[in-house]
C-alpha cells in the first residue's frame, strides 16, 4: 500500500529525538570495544614492515613461551580457499582474496599485511609477543602508484592474475585485474559534431573513511562449537556469513551481535579481526576481544579507491554535448575489486549525450585492499567529469549551472550503462541550484564559486524486520540491519505512522542474526528504503490482526473495521454502533482474542529510486599559504520523501564534509619502501568542525513511487558532487586550475607559483 | 519479443561477440535460462555479478519479474554501495 500523498503522513517527516541519542550522548552505548566477558583473552595483530614481500617462515616458539599467551594463530590455522566470487557489500570479492587479506599466507601485499595474531592475559603481554613474533621475508619490489602499477615491467601482486575483458584473453600476469567498458552512440561521429574539443586528465588519492570507532569485536567460541561475535560492522549478516566461510563452520553455529557502531560509510562492509578473534577463541575455549589502534585501521583496512580519470568532451558553440569519453584507472589495492565498474556508470549519468564511451581498468597495487566509501567509484570520476565541464564551460563562455541544464537527462533519456531514466530529479536539482540565494552572494578578492553535480543508483536489497505489539499497546519493532544513520529513528516513525501511535511508544532495535531473518548489510543507502519496506509491511499485519481482533471483541465481521488513529473503527453504520477500541485495549485482550500479536516480513526491495545532487561551493584562497577556506555551501539533492528530515540533512552534511576533505587535504604518504607514513589523525587531515561553515542543505522531494512513503537512499549522493565543487571555486576564485587531489595548502601553492603568483 | 542488451565486456566472452540478442520469455527467471541454454555459464554469470534494468528500472534480483514483449532488458555489473 502506498502512504505518499502527505494528507496520510502525520509522523513521517516530523523530527523526533532519536531512540539511540541518549545512550550515546551520555557514554553508555554499547561499542565494539565495551563488551566484556569474564575470563576474556585480549587479541594483537603481527602486521608486515614490507609492501610487498614473500614470507620464508614465521617463527613463535618465543611468543607462545611468553607466559600470559594463551595462542598464537598463522596462515596455518585457516583453511585454504578456492578462488571463488561473490558480490559483497560493496562489489565483487573473491573468497580466497578476503581470507589472505585477513591473514597473509604466501605473500605479504602492503605495508600492516597481517601475518600472525596473539591471544594473551592482557593487551601488553599480547603485544609483547607480537614483538617475539620473527617473520622471515624475502623483500621484493613494489608499486604504490596506479599508472605504475599498470606498466608491463611493473612488479607483480599475482602471478595468476590476468586481465579480464579483453580480447584475446592475456597470457601473461598482469596487475590490471579487469577491463570494463560502455559505449553509447558513434563516439567518432560525436566528436567531429563537435565545435570544441576539451581534453584533461585528473587524479584524486586514495583516501580512507576515517570512521571515528577502529574496528573491535568480542568473540567466544564455546566447546561444542556454538560462537557469539559482538562486533562494530556494517551487517552483523555478513559477519556471521565471512567468518562462517573462511573458517569453514556451519553459519547456523554463529550467532552475530550488532555493537553500537561508530561510523562505518562503507569501511565496516568486511571483516578483518574476527576470523582471528574466532580462531583464537576456539583455541583456547575463552572469549578473545580484538581492538585496532588508529594506526592498524589506516595501515590494515581498506580505504577508498584512488584513481586517474582522463575526459574529453565535445559540444556546440550553445553548450550541447555531442560526445563524451572518459578513462578511469581505479586502485584496487592488493587485490582485485575497485569499484571501477559503478565508477564508469556514474561518470556521465547525470547528462543527455548522445555519444558516449567509458573504459575502466581495475588495478591492484601494494596497498592495503579498498572497501568501500559512500557512493563508491562516483566520486573519483564524477571530480574528473565535473571538473573537465567546468573547463569547457569556460572556454565556451556559458555559466557552469547554465551547462548543466542544458544537457540535464531527464525522464526518458537513456543512460549510457542502459537503463532509460524514469522519475529523476536531477533537473529540479540544478533548478533548485539555480534560484537559490547562495548563488546571487556577492564574492570579494581572492574569493570564487565552483557548482558541481553528481548521481548514485541507491539499491535494495533483502531486508527483515518483525513488529510486536506489547501488553499495554507500545510497540516493538526489530530489524536485521545496522543502525549507522539513524535508520531505528526512521523504522519507528514508519511503524509509529501505520499502528498510529505516537512514534515515542514504538521501541525499535536491531535483532541479533538468530533473532530475525536474514537481511543484507547496512550499505547502499538502503535501509531506509527497504528495512523500511519491510517495517511497514510488518506493521501493515500487525494493523490487519488488530481489526480481526477487534472485529472479535465487538463480533463483526473484519471487514467491517478500519484503523484510523490508533484505534478500530466501525467501518460505517451498517457496521453497527460501537466505541472505537484503542491499541492498548486490543492489546490488552490479546490472549483471550487469539495469543500475542505480532509479524515479521522479510523482503528483497527492488525500485529503488536514484539520487541526484547538485552543490554550490564559495571559498576564500590565501594565495600566500595556500590554504583554501570553505565560505559558504549548499548542497541541493532530491530526496525522495525525508522520513526523518533531521537525519536526511546529516547524511548529507556528513556526506559534504568528507567530500571537502578528500578535495583539500586527506591522503595517503608512502615513503620510498612503500610504507605508510601518516596512520593518524595529526597527518592525515580530516575536516573538524573549525574547517567547515554551517552546510546548507535543500531537500528535493521528488518522491519514489516504488516506496511505501515515497523514500529514496540519500546517503551517498552528497559525497560525490564536493571534489569538483571546490575545485571548481578554487579557479573561480584565483584562476589555478587544480586536477590532481588533494589541493592540500603546499600543492596549491606550487600551483599558485607555477602560475606565476 | 524480450530484447536483452548485454553491456559489460565480462558478459560478452559467453556471446560470442554479439551484445543484443532477442530472448522469448515473460519472466526473467525464464529470460536467464534460455541465455544460459544458448550460452553455457552466463547465466551463473548474471546470477552472480549482474544485476539488470528492465525497461528503465534496475532490480539487482529479478527473478520475479514479469516481461512484455516489447521489454528492454540491460545486464549491467551489480552495484554495491557504501
Amino acid at each position: 500500500m502506498t502512504y505518499i500523498s502527505k494528507e496520510f503522513q502525520k509522523v513521517v517527516g516530523t523530527r523526533p529525538i532519536r531512540p539511540d541519542g541518549v545512550d550515546k550522548v551520555t557514554g553508555k552505548a554499547n561499542f565494539g570495544a565495551d563488551m566484556v566477558m569474564p575470563g576474556m583473552l585480549w587479541g594483537k595483530v603481527k602486521r608486515s614492515p614490507h609492501a610487498h614481500a614473500r614470507i620464508l617462515a614465521i617463527h613463535t616458539e618465543k611468543a607462545r613461551a611468553l607466559p600470559g599467551v594463551k595462542a598464537v594463530v598463522t596462515w596455518e590455522d585457516f583453511p585454504p580457499i578456492p578462488s571463488e566470487e561473490a558480490f559483497v557489500g560493496e562489489g565483487p570479492m573473491n573468497f580466497r582474496d578476503l581470507s589472505r587479506n585477513c591473514m597473509a599466507r604466501d605473500k605479504v601485499l602492503y605495508d600492516g599485511h597481517a601475518v600472525a595474531a596473539v591471544a594473551a592475559t592482557s593487551p601488553a603481554i599480547a603485544e609483547e609477543a607480537c614483538d617475539l613474533i620473527q617473520v622471515d621475508y624475502h623483500v621484493l619490489p613494489h608499486v604504490i602508484d596506479v599508472e605504475e602499477a599498470m606498466k608491463p615491467d611493473a612488479p607483480l601482486l599475482h602471478d595468476d592474475l590476468f586481465t579480464q575483458g579483453v580480447d584475446p584473453k592475456p597470457t601473461r600476469a598482469s596487475n590490471v585485474a579487469k577491463m570494463i567498458g560502455f559505449t553509447k552512440g558513434d563516439i567518432d561521429a560525436g566528436f567531429r559534431e563537435a565545435d570544441v574539443t576539451i581534453e584533461r586528465r585528473y587524479s584524486n588519492a586514495p583516501v580512507h573513511q576515517a570512521y571515528i570507532e577502529p574496528h573491535a569485536c568480542v568473540v567466544s567460541a564455546a566447546a561444542d562449537g556454538q560462537t557469539t561475535i559482538w562486533s562494530s560492522s556494517q551487517g552483523h549478516f555478513m559477519v556471521r556469513a565471512y567468518c562462517a566461510k573462511l573458517l569453514g563452520i556451519d553459519i547456523s553455529q554463529i550467532r552475530a551481535i550488532a555493537a553500537e557502531i561508530g561510523g562505518g560509510f562503507g569501511g565496516k562492509t568486511l571483516i578483518y579481526l574476527e576470523p582471528l578473534a574466532l580462531a583464537m577463541s576456539r583455541k583456547t575455549g575463552r572469549p578473545v576481544k580484538m581492538v585496532m589502534s588508529r594506526e592498524e585501521v589506516f595501515r590494515g583496512t581498506g580505504p577508498a579507491a584512488g584513481a586517474v580519470i582522463e575526459v574529453r568532451l565535445g559540444a556546440k558553440k550553445d553548450g550541447r554535448l555531442t560526445a563524451a569519453e572518459a578513462v578511469l584507472k581505479y586502485q584496487a589495492g592488493a587485490f582485485p575489486g575497485s569499484p571501477v565498474g559503478p565508477g564508469c556508470m556514474c561518470a556521465f549519468a547525470m547528462y543527455d549525450i548522445p555519444n558516449a564511451k567509458v573504459t575502466g581498468y581495475d588495478v591492484v597495487s601494494n596497498r592495503p585492499k579498498v572497501a568501500a566509501y559512500r557512493a563508491p567509484g562516483a566520486p573519483n570520476s564524477s571530480y574528473g567529469v565535473e571538473s573537465c565541464l567546468d573547463e569547457l564551460a569556460d572556454q565556451l563562455g556559458i555559466d557552469p549551472l547554465a551547462l548543466r541544464e542544458k544537457n540535464a537527462a531527464k525522464d526518458g533519456v537513456k543512460a549510457l550503462h542502459g537503463p532509460t531514466w524514469q522519475n529523476i530529479g536531477y533537473a529540479a536539482t540544478v533548478e533548485a541550484a539555480k534560484n537559490h540565494p547562495h548563488m546571487k552572494e556577492p564574492l570579494g578578492p581572492n574569493q570564487g564559486r565552483g557548482v558541481a553535480s553528481g548521481f548514485w543508483f541507491n539499491i535494495g536489497g533483502e531486508s527483515s524486520a518483525a513488529c510486536h505489539i506489547n501488553e499495554d499497546g507500545t510497540a516493538v519493532v526489530a530489524v536485521g540491519t545496522p543502525d549507522i544513520g539513524g535508520s531505528r529513528a526512521s523504522m519507528a516513525i514508519m511503524a509509529a505512522e501505520i499502528l498510529g501511535i505516537p512514534v515515542e511508544r514504538v521501541r525499535p532495535i536491531v535483532a541479533d542474526t538468530s533473532s530475525i531473518g536474514y537481511s543484507f548489510l547496512t550499505g547502499g543507502s538502503r535501509v531506509t528504503f527497504a528495512t523500511g519496506m519491510a517495517t511497514t509491511q510488518a506493521a501493515e499485519k500487525v494493523v490487519e490482526e488488530l481489526k480481526k481482533r477487534a472485529a472479535m471483541i465487538w463480533d463483526i465481521s473484519p471487514d467491517a473495521v478500519e484503523w484510523k488513529d490508533g484505534k478500530a473503527w466501525p467501518a460505517g453504520p451498517n457496521a453497527g454502533s460501537f466505541e472505537p477500541l484503542p491499541l492498548a485495549e486490543i492489546a490488552l485482550k490479546s490472549g483471550r482474542t487469539g495469543g500475542p500479536i505480532s509479524a515479521e516480513v522479510s523482503v528483497n526491495a527492488q525500485g529503488a529510486g536514484p539520487g541526484f545532487a547538485t552543490h554550490i561551493c564559495d571559498v576564500e584562497v590565501d594565495k600566500e599559504t595556500g590554504y583554501v577556506k570553505i565560505l559558504r555551501y549548499t548542497a541541493v539533492q532530491d530526496v525522495g520523501r525525508a522520513i526523518h528530515p533531521s537525519y536526511v540533512e546529516g547524511q548529507i552534511q556528513g556526506g559534504v564534509t568528507q567530500g571537502i576533505g578528500w578535495a583539500l587535504n586527506e591522503e595517503y604518504i608512502y615513503d620510498k619502501d612503500g610504507r605508510l607514513e601518516n596512520p593518524g589523525f595529526l597527518d592525515y587531515r580530516v575536516p573538524v568542525a573549525p574547517d567547515v561553515p554551517m552546510i546548507d542543505t535543500v531537500m528535493v522531494e521528488n518522491a519514489n513511487p516504488r516506496h511505501p512513503f515515497g523514500a529514496r537512499g540519500v546517503g551517498e549522493v552528497p559525497i560525490v558532487p564536493p571534489m569538483a565543487a571546490v575545485a571548481n571555486a578554487i579557479n573561480d576564485a584565483i584562476g589555478v586550475r587544480m586536477r590532481d587531489l588533494p589541493m592540500s595548502p603546499p600543492r596549491l601553492r606550487a600551483a599558485i607559483d607555477r602560475n606565476g603568483g | 519479443m524480450p530484447r536483452v542488451v548485454i553491456s559489460g565486456q565480462a558478459a560478452r566472452r559467453f556471446t560470442g561477440g554479439a551484445t543484443e540478442l532477442e530472448v522469448e520469455a515473460n519472466t526473467f527467471r525464464r529470460l536467464v535460462l534460455e541465455l544460459d541454454r544458448r550460452f553455457p555459464g552466463l547465466g551463473r554469470q548474471i546470477d552472480e555479478s549482474m544485476a539488470v534494468a528492465i525497461d528503465g528500472e534496475i532490480f539487482q534480483d529479478a527473478y520475479l519479474a514479469q516481461l512484455k514483449p516489447e521489454s528492454e532488458i540491460y545486464l549491467i555489473p551489480k552495484i554495491g554501495g557504501g
